[in-house]
């Protein structure tokens, strides 16, 4: 089966948001903060303008709290009196003209009396610049295990470390983008987005309306990779204010600037480790501080520091576990969701830090990791018993015997004293990713989905589950095809509309296939049932059977609807942060040869091998798309892609100077599976599209260290950065 | 600021002879988008580095949103419009599309190197589509399929 | 038009100029003078001396000239990392020049080759040398009602032609530091580019050179590449990178294209 939509997109006939015809609609733009901290003393309209021909939306205008809707209520849907970071929103005006609309936001002024703002989230805010409780700190949460102190205090070697990332923009293709306007009563936002349910909620919140007088439409959506789960919320508001006062449609498109300047990116983050072996090298205590950089409201920080401390111990055994994570509220544009979700940071760190241990042990870092793999009956950091199955140490063969590293170590070894300015290395990490939402997130979202049964015998599918380039549409249509054994075409997928589709959760945290996926297998059973057949029938009998139903029940409709249930036997524990933190883990090996170019401190990709084991591979075309392009785009992450900052706000809002890799900056990713299934995801399937983006930049700094013998251990390893670095080695 | 007279522009668009009006000041991706109702070009960065706005002109690629539409007049200009199903087999296959939004880039640049088998003595595949920003595929979807795809000339 | 309008300004490729346009809309309200219909500027035109590039050929002229190819390689070079194949097929080698910026790629090659700009009015042809148009940060010896229609290059025999490129990806991305290095009859020519206000020649370098003087490290040039040049620090890059990258492009290059100096 190929992509459903494929055609679609190739031709060009897909019709996203800014393609769609909007007729009378008006030009929405936003007027921003020009300042990351202080009281808004006035806004001056500029002379030179008609401005009783703009509609002009200020916090006043808003019906109902002016608060976006989401873990806690901080954050403004427009700033009134007192800004908090670059480009918050303050006003929002819209005209037909698209140009004039533009020249017109440039008239504005908005004077602000500035206060001093909190810009490193790494040191403790002075007195003046403190803005929440004592210390500016968002959110903390501590995981332990064992006495960390104690096996400290007895191990044979201490190793310590500390790590950076810095922030990354997604640079989805498709800027951010929404229409507005209001049918007979009812706001209807249509758009770029994930989380369909998560807009509802925002606009049922600031505009004071219940569910039955909102509706949100998903567009066909160009990329997300977390840009979209929360920021869209604040673009319908701002789309729908202007609807509502305009008494007209109101289509608000970001441009690239606007788009790589006003919304979320990834969180920067420091992790410090403190880790204890055995004469053998065996792991017996980790201490590990993680510190990450919230922005000026608390957004989604503190569930990205959550994955990102679960993920901060690895996938190996060890008895004595201490996590602490922080994160900070400072006067930069809010970080939020991105691919990983705080994992990529903390295994980053750890798995750069497996190596800088096994130099000082004197151990293979292969060797070191193997030795110290989690194996089935033993606990992570949460005291979660992995019990899988799954063969972590074939994962990590394999990716050794796929990148040749005896051999490539040998030959590097020759090339590397004899090449005038090239420098070979090869670099390794072992990683896992927890699928779904963290703890009892996923007993907390109650997801449902619908499957229907239509007159002519076809089947519907009822999600809110988005389509945004990983393959929703496609993978929902082959679960709902096999479980009932009827061909693709007879089964629909319904557009994600408020209107029409249940909950079934936000477009987010790799849940799709394995959670979501599972559901439409439950509904089809359902399904079944109610059109009066057994579990077990398939094919034509199904859709004959469905046929006939609806000849019994003339006007009536045929459909059924399964519910999220929590597997037996996970327990999760939100105070104690102890138990089963995911249903299950995908885990991974993957190796990286770098070479750097020592003439221009340049260090470049060469080869990546990619070996995983993420349950049943549901479509291997799709499924190997996701782990290229995640593995792509975290060689960005770690070689390129570097947010230069100016007050809190990104400064290099373009992509000539935000770089991210061309098809000739990166290797092809030769991608391996190991599929053992898991019993509660869709056909065996755990998660896969966060996966990829944990693991390449450590073993990518890995590499670099092996290669040239810096202490890679700050990403984006940028040419200036790797220059610095080898100013403090000899070379 | 105060609305443009509009200039009457003559071109060959996608093989048929146009005469259309526009704005002199205007690019030629927004007389595509919003005055021909020809949406599959997309402006991803408007500044020449995504290619999601890869059209033809006289032949070669190049990107709408670097063009003023009257740069263009009496020439022949080509998008993704003009592209035949037909010839989006190998692409489909191979995963060269995920979300979508570079992908009428990706295909215009594909099938015009497609169009010219000698290239490939002179570049690689991957030098020819480094216009072409794609997020998602980690581009080995998109050169698979262009190593395999039947675009015609 | 040049004189009735003596600040308009001509379009060839228009591949800078466009750049963010609709958010720049009212610095832009220029008068602009569109060239397209100008084909006869566009031509790869040899004589018995010279080379000559009409004012209009674009990058992508060149990469397909076999002859351009072998008598003048580092064209063909810095054309294929001018952007991608879409500026490439529209961007110029005039407009690479009077866009003037520090960072240019094809004007690094150009005056390493010793080129000659030809610039005409109502009033004549001047001619002026490459490397003497540029006064100052996008400062140039071109009149307002003088157009640019040819840029000529000599015809010699080179023994060294190296062009380096220095950017923050391999394809597509904006200079941080460039070097084009030719030596001929007339002797050396080192240009470099993105660490000054212009685009200009190396004068120490090229004695340097000239002298035959030892050059057994990239620290035995950059002395003579500092009082060259003034890297700065930017959004794209630092003055150190760029001062110490640049010795060291230049050192590997010569000890790959010249390795017979001392």
């Amino acid at each position: 089966m190929r992509r459903l939509e494929g055609i679609s997109k190739l031709s060009g006939r897909e019709r996203y948001v800014d393609d769609l015809p909007c007729d009378g609609a008006l030009w929405g733009m936003t007027v921003r903060s020009p300042s990351p901290r202080g009281r808004i003393r006035s806004i001056e309209f500029g002379p030179g303008v008609e401005w009783s021909q703009f509609v002009v939306v200020d916090h006043r205008d808003i019906p109902g709290p002016n608060e976006v809707f989401l873990i806690e209520r901080d954050q403004p849907v427009l700033a009134s009196d007192y800004v908090r970071h670059m480009h918050e929103p303050i006003l929002l005006i819209a005209h037909e003209d698209r140009a004039m609309c533009r020249a017109a936001v440039k008239q504005i002024r908005i004077i602000i009396d500035e206060q001093p703002a909190a810009l490193d989230y790494r040191v403790l805010p002075a007195s003046d610049q403190v803005q929440r409780g004592q210390d500016n700190v968002l959110k903390t949460l501590k995981i332990e295990k064992g006495d960390v102190e104690h096996a400290l205090a007895e191990a044979a070697h201490v190793v310590e470390g500390v790590y950076e990332t810095g922030a990354q923009e997604h640079i989805y293709i498709e800027n951010q983008g929404m229409l507005a306007w209001v049918e007979q009563g009812v706001v209807v936002t249509q758009g770029s987005m994930q989380c369909p349910y998560y807009v509802v909620n925002a606009l049922k919140h600031a505009l004071a309306r219940d569910e039955s007088q909102v509706r949100v439409i998903q567009a066909p959506t160009g990329g997300g990779f977390g840009g979209k789960e929360d920021y869209p919320s604040h673009l319908a508001l701002h789309a729908a204010l202007l609807a509502l006062k305009a008494n007209r449609p109101v289509k608000m498109i970001y441009d690239r600037s606007e788009d790589m300047a006003a919304t979320t990116k990834r969180h920067p983050a420091q992790v410090r480790h403190r880790t204890g072996f055995d004469a053998s090298g065996k792991l017996v205590a980790q201490a590990i501080d993680v510190v990450m950089d919230g922005g000026a409201y608390v957004t989604l920080s503190p569930v990205v520091l959550s994955r990102g401390i679960i993920h901060a111990a690895g996938p190996y055994a060890c008895d004595n576990v201490r996590i602490a994570g922080r994160a900070m509220l400072t006067n930069a544009v809010p970080f939020g969701a991105f691919r990983g979700f705080g994992a990529p940071q903390t295994l980053f760190a750890l798995e750069r830090h497996m190596d800088v241990c096994a130099e000082t042990l004197g151990i293979d870092p292969i060797d070191l990791r193997r030795m110290n793999l989690i194996r089935d009956g033993q606990e992570t950091a949460t005291g979660q018993v992995i019990n899988d199955g799954a063969d972590r140490e074939r994962v990590l063969d394999l990716a050794t015997k796929h990148i040749e590293l005896p051999e490539r170590r040998e030959q590097h070894a020759t090339f590397n004293i004899t090449h005038p300015f090239l420098r070979r290395g090869i670099g390794l990490a072992m990683f896992f990713h927890g699928a779904g939402f963290t703890g009892s997130g996923e007993v907390a979202l109650q997801s449902r989905v619908r499957v229907a049964g239509l007159k002519d015998g076809r089947i519907e599918v009822l999600a809110s589950s988005t389509e945004m380039g990983q393959g929703t549409l496609t993978v929902f249509t082959k679960i709902a095809a096999e479980r009932l054994g009827i061909d693709p075409s007879q089964v629909l997928i319904a557009t994600p509309d408020t209107a029409r589709v249940p909950n079934s959760g936000p477009t987010v945290a790799s849940r799709t296939s394995m959670v979501v996926g599972r559901l439409v297998e439950r509904a089809c059973d359902a399904l079944l049932e109610q059109a009066g057949l057994s579990r077990d029938a398939r094919g034509e009998r199904v859709q004959q059977a469905i046929r006939a139903w609806h000849v019994a029940h003339p006007n009536a409709q045929l459909s059924s609807e399964a519910t999220y249930e929590r597997p037996p036997g996970v327990q999760w524990d939100d105070n104690t942060y102890r138990g089963d933190a995911y249903g299950t883990y995908a885990w991974a090996a993957y190796a990286a040869e770098v070479e750097v170019d020592l003439r221009t401190f340049t260090a470049r990709v060469i080869d990546f091998v990619a070996v995983q084991d993420v349950g049943k591979v549901l479509h291997e075309t799709l499924a190997r798309g996701q782990i290229q392009g995640g593995v792509v785009q975290a060689i960005g992450w770690a070689l390129l892609e570097e947010c230069v900052w100016e007050r809190g706000g990104m400064k290099n809002c373009q992509l000539t100077n935000y770089i991210i890799p061309t098809s000739d900056d990166v290797p092809p990713i030769r991608v391996y599976w190991m599929q053992t299934p898991y019993a509660h995801g869709a056909q065996g399937a755990k998660g896969i599209g966060e996966l990829p983006m944990d693991g390449p930049g450590p073993a990518i700094a890995n590499a670099i260290a092996n290669a040239i013998g810096v202490e890679a251990n700050v990403l984006p390893l940028t040419p200036e950065r790797l220059m610095q670095m080898m100013d403090g080695a000899h070379v | 600021m105060s609305k443009t007279e509009l200039i009457s522009v003559s071109l060959t668009l996608n093989g048929e002879h146009r005469s259309i009006e526009i704005a002199p000041q205007e690019r030629l991706l927004d007389t595509l988008r919003y005055r021909l109702g020809l949406t599959g070009s997309k402006e991803g960065c408007g500044e020449g580095e995504c290619g999601a706005c890869t059209v033809y002109i006289d032949g070669l690629p190049a990107n709408a949103c670097l063009v003023l539409t009257v740069q263009v007049r009496g020439r022949a200009l080509e998008t993704i419009e003009s592209v035949q199903v037909d010839d989006l087999g190998s692409m489909h296959v191979s995963g060269a599309t995920q979300c979508g939004a570079c992908t009428p880039g990706v295909v215009m640049t594909a099938c015009w190197i497609k169009r010219h088998p000698e290239l490939a003595k002179t570049h690689t595949l991957r030098e020819l589509m480094a216009g072409n920003l794609c997020r998602c595929t980690g581009y080995d979807g998109i050169i698979e399929g262009i190593a395999g795809t039947d675009c015609a000339s | 038009m040049l004189v009735q309008e003596p600040n308009s300004i001509p379009l060839a490729g228009a591949t800078d100029v466009l750049v963010h346009w609709p958010a720049h809309l009212d610095a832009h309200a220029k008068t602009y003078l569109d060239l397209s219909g100008l084909d006869d500027l566009r031509h790869i035109s040899w004589n018995q001396e010279a080379l000559t590039l009409g004012a209009r050929t674009t990058y992508w002229d060149v990469i397909q000239d076999e002859q351009c190819h072998q008598e003048f390689p580092l064209l063909q070079h810095a054309a294929r990392q001018v952007g991608a194949v879409q500026i490439q097929s529209r961007g110029t080698w005039a407009g690479n020049i009077v866009n003037a910026s520090p960072a240019a790629d094809g004007v690094p090659v150009l005056m390493a080759y010793d080129a000659v700009v030809v610039l005409q009015s109502t009033a004549g042809t001047e001619e002026v040398p490459l490397n003497e148009f540029y006064m100052g940060y996008k400062q140039m010896r071109r009149r307002t009602d003088q157009l640019v229609v040819a840029i000529r290059l000599p015809r010699r025999s080179y023994a060294v032609q190296v062009f380096e490129k220095v950017g923050a990806r391999r394809a597509q991305a904006i200079t941080k530091v460039g070097l084009a290095m030719t030596r001929s009859s007339v002797g050396w020519r080192v240009v470099a580019s993105a660490v000054a206000p212009t685009i200009r020649r190396c004068p120490s370098v090229e004695r340097l050179l000239e002298q035959d003087a030892p050059v057994c490290s990239p620290d035995d040039l950059a002395e003579a590449f500092a009082t060259d040049t003034q890297p700065i620090d930017d959004i794209r890059s630092t003055s150190a990178y760029r001062a110490r990258v640049l010795a060291r492009v230049a050192f590997h290059a010569l000890q790959s294209q010249a390795p017979g100096r001392s």
